[in-house]
């Protein structure tokens, strides 16, 4: 029976031949993992279920990074209950301040997560790890407590839909322009409990992490996953960091797809979402005007040492516009250190930037980066939601980090181009 | 307990998670805590004027956006016993059975209800009344373990 990638590594997962669309399994999980808003309440569940012991102490993934380095008592709180949780049960990846990263970077990173796996994250945009060729989605914290104690969850196997990037993308448009591009043409809800598998000739060109920025917007579309099969820059990427055997799957010439998107990759500009919605995407260069009071360049979709080296690489020589605070947030340690070592924080600084510790920190309103009201942010987050970013009265943009970079500096949205950047394509 | 009678609120498509329970409030997670700030960036005065028993209605992807579980937390914490909607975000409609908190999916109800309208709800049998027209509806019903998960109060409370 010819099946896509999603089908196969959750048919593999629950023992089983072969799954179809719309059945309901009961998969084995190759890792879970929770932060600081939703393990608190995931060892609550597990406690008051009267569950002793986790299923393995070496595949649940404890990672506050929401609130960290914590903002207020309250914060601390939750960060202390699951320190002591990931002691009392022996858990190998609690990763604490010094150590800890954005969840969604930080797994990968760290060969934690690799292809093939099954993975439930307590956190929406576990979706990420399916750039890996992984099957990998959120879930909510009683789903993670289970899983915690049992290493099963259930799941009814979704439709796919395959979106194909023929050709090659034009000058500074990255996997983040893609994904909103894609989402603004289906919609917040073009996707719902389906998986989104992304192929073709563009995604092939694309380095891995432009693949997570990608797969990591697959629940802006309300997908169950995102997924992009393995090819030779996933197993350079996963090879020598990867800690468990990577299974490769690919998805059958025959197999079903609920629908079939072809867009040409040179056709797609660089985007922008409009608030409130991921889908309300529009050409950046139309916005130009548009002006902002702050950038964040960081996050799950965009705080990696790619996309920190496309911001500098369009700061370099400038100064953020005098009316825009300039916010850049490594998303790991290890990142972090990379863009030291390259001298990128230099370009930061005299850019009059401010660099931050590893956090989401300001992309879910959390801290470091609130808006107040009427203020107008653009971020290469993932959400644009109503008060996403502080006040209900402020406003979020999305786009890629050029883009974000280059508002930076002139003050209003503007591509590369309109502050005076060439690259050819 | 399967049959539920009260007054409607209405929202619009993609009611999402941050609109439920902003992140400003995620260092909390009592359903008591939560509840007080339940809706507030859609409507600041909701927590102050939602009452125990009132009813939930929103059109397309109800709860869409974050996983947080503190979202049908926050509405259970008001007293909300169940949402109806055109459809609903996916780890929205786990985690409302997993806390307890019935959804329904009704399109033609949602078109068909106003907001202040008083309805009757059937869990079992996912009939929809709306008292205040005398117009009925037909939800898709609730599969039995997820009656019984409701009926729990949560799937850690089986």
């Amino acid at each position: 029976m010819a099946m896509t990638i999603t089908e196969k590594l959750l048919a593999r997962a629950a023992g089983r031949e072969a799954v179809s669309p719309g059945e309901l399994i009961m998969a084995r999980v190759d890792f879970c993992l929770g932060n600081d808003i939703t393990a608190p309440v995931a060892i609550d569940e597990f406690e008051k279920a009267g569950f002793e012991r986790v299923f393995a102490p070496d595949r649940i993934a404890l990672i506050p990074d929401h609130f960290t380095p914590s903002k207020d008592i309250k914060t601390a709180g939750l960060v202390k209950q699951m320190r002591e949780f990931s002691r009392k049960h022996g858990l190998t990846h609690y990763y604490d301040v010094g150590r800890v990263g954005v969840e969604h970077a930080l797994l990968p990173e760290l060969g934690l997560v690799g292809p093939g796996d099954v993975v439930v994250g307590a956190d929406s945009h576990t979706c990420t790890y399916g750039a890996l060729g992984a099957f990998a989605t959120g879930v909510g914290s009683t789903d993670l407590a289970g899983a915690m104690a049992t290493g099963e969850v259930w799941f009814r196997v979704p439709e796919s839909l395959k979106f194909e990037f023929t050709g090659k993308p034009g000058p500074y448009v990255t996997g983040k322009d893609l994904i909103l591009y894609t989402i603004g043409q289906i919609g917040v809800d073009g996707a719902l409990y389906q998986a989104m598998e992304f192929t073709g000739p563009a995604i092939e060109g694309l380095s891995m992490d432009s693949r997570f920025s990608i797969c990591n917007m697959a629940i802006e579309a309300g997908g169950k996953n995102g997924i992009i099969a393995a090819d030779a820059t996933t197993r350079a990427y996963v090879e020598g960091r990867f800690r468990r055997e990577p299974f490769y799957a690919y998805s059958d010439r025959e197999a079903q797809y609920a629908a079939h998107y072809r867009w040409r990759a040179e056709d797609i500009p660089l985007m922008v979402a409009k608030p409130h919605l991921p889908s309300n995407t529009q050409a950046a260069a139309e916005l130009c005007g548009v002006r902002i009071d702050q950038v964040v360049i960081g996050s799950c979709t965009n705080g990696r040492l790619e996309d920190l080296r496309m911001a500098a690489e369009i700061l370099r020589g400038h100064k953020v516009h005098k009316d825009v605070r300039l916010i850049v947030i490594p998303a790991t340690q290890a990142v972090w250190q990379k863009a030291m070592e390259e001298g990128l924080f230099s370009v930061f600084l005299d850019a009059e930037a401010v660099v931050s510790a590893p956090t989401c920190g300001p992309c879910l309103g959390g801290h470091m980066g609130i808006l107040a009201e009427g203020e107008r942010a653009l971020s290469t987050t993932n959400r644009n939601f109503v008060g996403r970013m502080g006040h209900p009265g402020s406003e979020v943009y999305l786009a890629g980090p050029y883009v974000a970079a280059a508002s930076a500096v002139a003050g209003h949205i503007a591509t590369p181009e309109q502050i005076g950047a060439r690259r050819a394509a | 307990m399967s049959t539920l009678k009260g007054r409607v609120w209405t929202f619009g498509r993609d009611v999402d998670t941050d609109l439920i329970i902003a992140a400003r409030y995620l260092n909390m997670k009592t359903p008591e805590e939560l509840a007080a700030h339940v809706m507030e960036d859609a409507d600041p005065e909701f927590a102050s004027k939602v009452r125990p028993g009132d009813i939930l209605v929103g059109k397309e992807n109800f709860g869409c956006g974050s996983s947080r579980e503190h979202a049908p937390m926050a509405l259970k914490g008001a007293g909300i016993p169940v949402v109806i909607a055109k459809s609903f975000a996916r780890i929205f409609y786990r985690n409302a059975f997993n806390t307890g908190l019935a959804i329904l999916v009704a399109p033609e109800a949602v078109d068909g209800i106003r907001e202040g309208d008083q309805i009757e709800v059937d869990l079992a049998s996912g009939q929809i009344r709306n008292l205040t027209t005398g117009a009925e509806y037909q939800a898709e019903p609730l599969p039995e373990f997820m009656r019984a998960l409701v009926a729990a109060g949560g799937c850690c409370r089986i």
